[in-house]
């Protein structure tokens, strides 16, 4: 694909330098998307671009499409009722772990359990990038943020685990390294009808990289690179022990949440009556 | 003629009005409104859904509203407590939706079952920075449905939230009523402008002019974080007064048609102020004490509650001697109507808070 391709998706003129520290992966992802948005065969008005709060959430202010920055954690509910107003439009939720996961867990768990069509992508950097390096639910034990100076004591989420195990259709996993992958991953999403999740595991060398002393952006994403493994080469579950799991997860088919719904408006049509 | 409960005619207030995505959370005493919509709302094609909490409610009620649904939640205390984040970023955001608060007692869960109007303050100011807000206080089942009707109107023409400050004697109490066959519904005016043209947030939009929602293909973005007219964040003091300026304006410029009251005998010396289910008795009250004493006494009723309008009801009270605030609180209003009458008339404060209704018995003991 060609580079200029990409800036028919994005807010050039006014809204750039964008916000994102040197090295970050959250641009990574960004391109990931809006290549697989075009690659979808989806055009700027066919799309809503949903976030929450945080760094990742900044990027629908970035693209030139219907866009909804929502509140701390409330991007999928606020995404709900925008699907269900516009089945039509492509709902794409971005944003991160502690606003996914933490302040926005219960509306991501029901959101996968309910199956309603959209397309969330998760961008995991393992802590609060925005508010300046805080712990999230996806730190892990051990690792250190500015909110555990000591190592954090808590055991961390596996997000792709909760969507799969609250119902969502599709779940996969890649990395800001494996951008190519992480690209038809994202495709696979958009084109699954109900509630698919796409984790990316990305590099924030500003805060968590170097607290962690994990060195910078290329060494992480080094890191990213020789600690995956595919899920399609794992034989014996020993081979994942310590490793990224990357590929597609889970990919089942159940009713999605508006082609039901529609029914029972059919329904309710054909015995009209009022109270 | 129908015999009909307070929520069930908020419900077909909304409906009638136009109402067709609604999204909301079980809680007493507000539940048969979700009921009602969850029954009916196909039937005319829209969409019911039943959220994981009051902030997915208020949350998915605002996704709709800015994709061009006219939309609704209800709940009651803490539910409304949870939704005042939301009703915050609907403000900011200017995005039209209706919010249902049929009031029981608090704090915290306090009287799921039993009757309060102490939701006067947390409708005000319970989302925080400073903002308008709208707030409607039926007290009749007509009125439910009529004030629903309005406050779709209000929210479309204001670009913002409304809430319905309805308690829970209304919402549940059941009259026999007529709605009205038809409704006259406020329509934004159609966009006229190019996407190249638009800005979301044009100077001489925020209140009665065209705006765009999501999938009409004007690319619209929404932050709540403040901004600038094109929707993009801002830190800029001269843009950050301006948008603030840009929301109470809302409200300054339009407080006339905002503020709806009722009022009856005003001349008289003794005036008895109250809103909701308390002004019934506080009604009751007025023709009990005329048919004892022989003389009259004037009732002023406050339908809107939000905004508060100093100088009409300064007017309005400007004959009485002796106000008489009568409210299930203690005393929400009672300080707003203090700041009306300053030293001019003596001020009396009828309380109960204890999830009883207020009896006219209790009126006619101060006057």
């Amino acid at each position: 694909m060609k580079i200029p391709e990409i800036f028919e998706f994005i807010r050039v003129d006014e809204r750039l330098p964008h916000i994102l520290c040197p090295g970050c992966g959250i641009g990574s992802a960004m391109n990931a998307m809006v290549r697989a948005i075009i690659e979808s065969g989806l055009k700027n008005d066919d799309v809503c671009v949903v976030s929450g709060i945080g760094c990742s959430s900044r990027i629908p202010g970035y693209i030139d499409a219907d866009t909804f920055h929502t509140l701390h954690g409330r991007a999928i509910p606020s995404a709900t009722g925008v699907k269900l107003a516009h089945p039509e439009l492509e709902v794409i939720v971005i944003a991160g772990d502690g606003d996914l996961l933490a302040i926005g867990g219960n509306h991501f768990i029901h959101a996968a359990r309910r199956n309603l069509d959209m397309t969330v992508i998760l961008i995991n950097n393992f802590n609060y990038g925005m508010t300046g390096g805080q712990a999230s639910p996806t730190t892990p034990q051990g690792k250190y943020a500015k909110t555990a100076p000591y190592g954090w004591t808590e055991r961390n989420f596996d997000a792709c685990a909760i969507a799969q195990a609250s119902g969502a259709v599709f779940v996969a996993r890649s990395t800001t390294y494996h951008v190519t992958h992480l690209r038809t991953l994202i495709k696979q999403a958009i084109k699954k009808k109900g509630f698919a999740l796409v984790e990316v595991i990305s590099q924030c060398p500003t805060l968590y990289g170097r607290l962690n002393r994990m060195g910078d952006a290329v060494k992480m994403l080094e890191y990213f690179r020789d600690n995956t493994i595919s899920i399609s080469q794992i034989k014996d579950p020993k081979e994942a022990e310590g490793k990224i799991v990357i590929g597609v997860l889970h990919d089942v088919e159940a009713p999605e949440y508006y082609e039901t719904y529609k029914e029972i408006i059919r329904r309710a049509q054909a015995q009209k009556h009022h109270v | 003629m129908q015999l009909l409960s307070g929520n069930e005619a908020t419900a077909l207030g909304a409906l009638k009005a136009g109402v067709r995505f609604f999204a909301g959370y079980p809680i007493t005493p507000s539940t048969e409104i979700a009921e009602v919509m969850a029954e009916e709302l196909p039937k005319v094609g829209g969409i019911f859904i039943q959220m994981e909490d009051e902030i997915a409610s208020i949350c998915a009620v605002i996704g709709a509203g800015a994709s061009g649904m006219r939309a609704m939640t209800a709940t009651s205390g803490p539910g409304f407590s949870l939704m005042q984040e939301g009703i915050g970023y609907a403000v900011m955001a200017e995005v039209p939706c209706i919010i249902v608060n049929v009031q029981r007692g608090g704090p915290a869960t306090g009287l799921p079952t039993k009757v309060s109007q102490a939701d006067v303050m947390a409708a005000r100011w319970g989302t925080h920075g400073d903002h308008p807000i709208v707030a409607l206080a039926p007290y009749s089942v007509l009125e439910s449905f009529e004030l629903t009707v309005k406050a779709v109107e209000f929210s479309l023409r204001l670009r913002m939230p409304v809430i319905i400050l309805s308690d829970e004697i209304i919402g549940h109490m059941r009259e026999v009523v007529k709605l009205p066959e038809e409704v006259t519904i406020y329509s934004p005016p159609p966009l006229t402008k190019s996407r190249d043209e638009y800005y979301h947030y044009d100077d001489d939009t925020n209140f009665d002019a065209p705006y765009a929602h999501f999938g009409q293909g004007y690319r619209i973005h929404l932050t709540g974080l403040t901004h600038r007219k094109d929707g993009f964040p801002t830190n800029d003091p001269k843009i950050i007064k301006w948008k603030l300026d840009r929301l109470l304006e809302k409200i300054t410029k339009n407080r006339e048609w905002l503020h709806l009251v009722d009022y009856q005998d005003l001349d008289s010396d003794t005036v008895i102020v109250s809103y909701g289910s308390s002004a019934r008795s506080a009604l009751e009250a007025k023709f009990e004490y005329e048919q004892r004493h022989n003389k009259k006494i004037g009732f002023l009723r406050l339908i809107t509650i939000w905004p508060f309008h100093y100088q009409k009801l300064q007017s309005l009270l400007k004959n009485a001697k002796r106000v008489i605030v009568v409210e299930m609180n203690q005393g929400q209003m009672t300080r707003e109507i203090s700041r009306v009458i300053k030293h001019n008339a003596e001020l009396i404060n009828v309380n109960r808070y204890d999830g009883e209704l207020i009896t006219p018995e209790e009126i006619l003991a101060v006057l």
